[in-house]
């Protein structure tokens, strides 16, 4: 089992979801260079959170034009699983593999704290590990948050079963008050029609660890059961290289 | 000033001198220096590397005072961080820096840049940044203009830290009418690096290649180094001064920087930051005793036709000077490629001792780099205490001290958590991105913040605290209890406290008042440092913080770091358990003077601050690291501004899954509004099970430290119920919480809790 963290310049969540996936579920993960046209035999995909080419025109609009987004498209349209969280959900939106698109929190400011999620759907690459109606809490931190969708896609969405996660309040209700950012009937996250590709706004990487809380774990454990069958065995990795998570630095190095 | 735009010279006359901020004396010297006039391109040197923001030329001799060494000491000051050793390999690298006068005029890009510049400090030093902490002092938020201060600079702080993805997880803000128009901005950023990737700002090595790498430089931000040393007059319109920061390329810049710095291409690196070029050039050449040797021609600019004095004096952001390994120019290019960043040589290091600067080969400035750097004039002047401190210490306090009735003492006490002061912060630091990184360990709202070190199952403690008030009315001994209340505070988490950084933040240092506080302070400073074993790793001076109405109190801040041997140790501030017990380590005196309660409930800044006994302070250190230990208490909760009613407010409203009644009753004869709401130092609230009541004690008798039970914690639909003095505070415990919460909110326009 082999994760691919893609790296876009202004990406800052990259080294956290390689801890999560690295120390947290304990298999493979290596870094993507945004410039690569390589996916390097990756079983799996996450597009990290982060300020890609610093926001710049509007969240995840340039990133969506960097040679290795090519490739993830074609990986996704494939059958390959990808995973958005918060940047990389909107790139996704932009890229065109999920519908509707991220703006600006209703309150217009950024916001950052911890939310409860609902999982709807455990149909999916990174929700196996759930029960319907679990109820997980993890952290958000965006300024661009809430899910839009014109009226016709957030109904197939909802009819199609692919709001996956969607903001709760503490008795797992949808409330208005739970919403923290004006989402579309409080989604927090949607998969594409063909169940494989799932961006969602929450950081389920922040909440990875005994020390921070463990809820957002079965995301990443959920790839486990995702290996391309034409996948080579996975590689082990040697102890030295456990200083590449400890000091953050050598990961630019390593792409 | 302005610098002309022209290549054609100005002549240097006493006018022209006296604009740069240089007196005839100064002058006199430089001529002395140099054996001849300067050029123009020297004079604007001289005069950005001896104003005050540079040169310290007002506080270096008090500065020389503080104690600098330690055992945890790694770095201490003089470089672009101070590191401390964190044992097993890891170091700290940490900083503060003010930036008070660019967010007086424009709070937004003012605080941008200042967490720019701070963050730079620490990734030079090979340290990847991993927290933000900020010490933010406005006027009163009944202020439109201290409301559109505060906005500015909470989104220019969290908009830089959240994009370059370093969380901002502590601080403090301050809200007081002395800072109306001058308000005070400091950022702290600490970095963990391995010991062994210690980086300096140094030029080494005849001949090795000297680099202009990062952002192109512009006209932005001209003589900041010497706007920041003058006051802030009637009309300042300084916006051109102000520069404007780019996170996105300062992400790039850090993971460039700490990629050449693990590749092992340096030999030193410097932010391109006050004083630009000039500063990180000379500054390099002095560490090392060397000469630097640029040509300003062939330093990438963003527009044609800069002068050599504008490129000298650029403070353009996210710039980097750096100088190279030999023969590894290329590898340093391709790097910086790599992250879509522009390098250029721009010049050789030298043997000479002289900062020669060519325009396209001829020689337009050539300075002896140890007098410029290092031979700044410095002035002791003799301070006076100002009669009106001292009246206003002397205040007799007797007419405030007592509370008529059960009702007064709850009203003051909803008062206190309605002061924007004291209330919840939550309106900040959800605009910061708290959890990036995931080391946050404790975020905002608690007494320290708690990192971890990696994965080496360490922590870190972080406070940032100052109390302008109380150094305003004694400054050596509120220098004393800012000290020994960011130890308190970082102990309270369990970590013990090893180094500070500070922020000395004061009026006009040329007025005998205001010069008289900082001696004051930094004697005090110096003395509480050296009683708590934290030595001073670094910081930073801004004076000239008053506008024509006045100074801001004298607010010297400090920035503590201690280490937490074993992460899972870690104390949290608030109440865990229903029924759990209430201790108060500490006596609590007949002390209400500088109070937050006289300010709030009867506008009186007056009366003396609190005593402070600085070898209790440091047992009361030793004990609360020995308790987190030995496993003993449940929470721990430093008693600070609003004294003991608020503390076990905070502790009662803060528990993770909902607010915890509590009922005490502190016994004693102190009379009502010293014993509910006085400041008396040294003083801890604690919980704990039952049965490790004695062993708490006996652990306190050890210390030497005067401790009580003094209740129970209750439960979710408990009350708030807290006796002293003959009063008894009884209230809902959700209308606390709602008065807690709401009060930034309110005030900022936006009520607590509502998103949509």
């Amino acid at each position: 089992m082999k994760v691919g963290i893609v790296r876009f310049p202004g990406s800052n969540c990259d080294q956290d979801c390689y801890r999560a996936v690295r120390e947290g579920v304990g298999t493979e993960a290596v870094f993507l260079w945004h410039k690569s046209h390589d996916l390097d035999g990756c079983d799996s995909i996450i597009l990290p959170g982060g300020f890609s080419y610093g926001d710049h025109l509007r969240a995840g609009a340039i990133a969506r034009f960097s040679p290795i987004m090519r490739e993830v498209i074609a990986f996704a349209r494939d059958g390959g699983p990808v995973l958005g969280i918060c940047n990389g959900f909107q790139i996704l939106c932009e890229a065109g593999l999920l519908p509707g698109a991220l703006v600006r929190n209703d309150s217009l400011r950024f916001r950052s704290h911890p939310v409860r999620v609902r999982v709807e759907r455990t149909d999916t690459p990174f929700t196996t590990t759930y029960r319907e109606g679990d109820v997980l809490v993890m952290p958000i931190a965006h300024g661009e948050g809430q899910y839009v969708a014109d009226r016709s896609v957030s109904e197939r969405l909802e009819g199609e079963g692919r709001v996956i996660f969607r903001y709760v309040d503490s008795q797992g209700e949808a409330t208005a008050s739970a919403n923290p950012n004006g989402s579309a009937r409080n989604i927090a996250g949607i998969c594409d029609a063909g169940r494989r590709v799932v961006g969602l706004m929450p950081h389920p990487e922040r909440a990875a660890s005994k020390l921070l809380g463990t809820d957002g774990l079965g995301v990443f454990q959920a790839l486990l059961a995702h290996r391309r069958p034409d996948a080579e065995a996975p590689r082990q990795q040697a102890g030295a290289e456990s200083r590449v998570m400890e000091t953050h630095d050598r990961a630019g190095a390593a792409s | 000033m302005s610098a002309p735009a022209t290549r054609a010279a100005p002549e240097i006359t006493p006018e022209l001198v006296a604009e740069h901020g240089l007196s005839a004396e100064e002058y006199e010297q430089i001529l002395e220096i140099l054996g001849r006039e300067p050029t123009f391109p020297e004079l604007g040197v001289f005069s950005a590397m001896w104003s005050e923001h540079c040169g310290y030329k007002n506080s270096r001799p008090h500065l020389r005072t503080l104690p600098t060494e330690g055992p945890h000491v790694v770095q201490g000051p003089g470089e672009n961080a101070g590191v401390i050793d964190a044992g097993a390999g890891w170091g700290i690298a940490f900083k503060i820096e003010s930036h008070n006068h660019p967010s007086a005029v424009e709070p937004y890009q003012g605080a941008a840049t200042g967490s720019g510049g701070i963050l730079r400090d620490v990734f030079t030093m090979g340290a990847r940044p991993i927290a933000v902490l900020d010490s933010l002092h406005f006027g009163s938020l009944d202020s439109a203009r201290s409301r559109y201060l505060l906005d500015g600079v909470v989104r220019g702080v969290g908009d830089y830290g959240n994009c370059v993805g370093v969380p901002t997880v502590g601080g403090e803000a301050i809200f007081d009418p002395v800072y109306e128009r001058n308000p005070i901005i400091n950022v702290m950023c600490i970095g963990v690096l391995r010991l062994e990737d210690l980086m300096r700002g140094r030029a080494d090595g005849v001949g090795n290649a000297v680099m202009a790498v990062g952002a192109r430089t512009g006209r932005d931000g001209m003589h900041g180094a010497t706007f920041a040393s003058a006051e802030l007059d009637e009309g300042s319109d300084s916006r051109p001064q102000v520069q404007v920061g780019d996170p996105f390329t300062e992400k790039l810049l850090l993971e460039a920087s700490l990629e050449l710095i693990e590749r092992r291409l340096l030999v030193g690196i410097q932010d391109m930051g006050a004083a630009g070029l000039t500063s990180s050039g000379t500054e390099m050449a002095a560490r090392s005793g060397s000469g630097i040797d640029i040509d300003v021609a062939l330093v990438p600019v963003r527009e044609p036709g800069m002068t050599p004095y504008e490129i000298l004096l650029s403070e353009s952001q996210e710039r980097m000077l750096l100088v190279a390994k030999p023969g590894c120019e290329e590898d340093v290019e391709k790097i910086l490629a790599k992250w879509d960043l522009e390098a250029a040589v721009v010049g050789r290091v030298t043997d000479d001792g002289f900062f020669r600067v060519r325009d396209g080969g001829e020689v337009v400035a050539e300075i002896p780099v140890a007098p410029l750097v290092n031979g700044c004039p410095t002035y002791t002047r003799k301070g006076i205490e100002d009669p009106e401190v001292r009246r206003r210490r002397e205040l007799d306090l007797a007419p405030y001290s007592t509370l008529d009735s059960d009702e007064e003492a709850s009203a003051s006490l909803l008062k206190l958590l309605d002061s924007p002061s004291i209330a919840c912060r939550r309106w900040i630091y959800e605009q910061y991105d708290t959890t990036v990184g995931t080391n946050t360990v404790v975020g905002p709202g608690s007494d320290a913040a708690v990192l971890r070190l990696a994965d080496s199952g360490r922590g870190l403690a972080a406070s940032l605290d100052g109390n302008g008030r109380y150094v305003y009315l004694a400054p050596r001994r509120g220098a004393h209890i800012a000290v020994a209340e960011a130890a308190r505070n970082v102990a309270c988490t369990g970590a013990r406290p090893v180094a500070i950084t500070n922020c000395l933040n004061f009026g006009n240092p040329l007025k005998p008042g205001v010069y008289y506080h900082f001696s004051e302070a930094v004697a005090g400073l110096g003395e509480a440092c050296r009683a708590l074993s934290t030595p001073v790793t670094g910081g930073n001076v801004s004076f000239y913080n008053e506008t024509p109405e006045g100074p801001v109190y004298p607010t010297p801040v400090v920035g503590m770091v201690g280490l937490l041997e074993q992460l899972e140790h870690v104390i949290p501030s608030a109440f865990q358990e229903a029924h759990s017990t209430v201790l108060l380590v500490g006596s609590t005196k007949d002390e209400l003077g500088a109070s937050e309660f006289l300010a709030v409930c009867h506008g009186v800044v007056g009366g003396p601050p609190p005593g402070l006994d600085l070898e209790e302070a440091r047992r009361l250190v030793d004990f609360l690291v020995a308790c987190a230990n030995r496993q003993l208490v449940l929470s721990a909760h430093d008693c600070s501004d609003g004294g003991l009613a608020v503390a076990l407010a905070e502790c009662a409203i803060g528990p993770r899954n909902g607010p915890l009644g509590v009922e005490a009753d502190l016994a004693g004869d102190v009379p009502a509004a010293a014993a509910l709401f006085g400041e008396s130092q040294s003083r801890v609230v604690l919980s704990c099970n039952a049965e490790k009541v004695e062993k708490i004690r006996s652990v306190a008798a050890e210390f030497g430290l005067p401790i009580a039970v003094i209740g129970a914690v209750g439960t979710r639909d408990g009350r708030f119920r807290v006796s002293a003095g003959g009063v008894r505070i009884d209230l809902e415990l959700d209308r606390i919480v709602q008065v807690y919460e709401s009060a930034l909110p309110r005030r900022m326009g936006q009520e607590a809790g509502l998103t949509t």
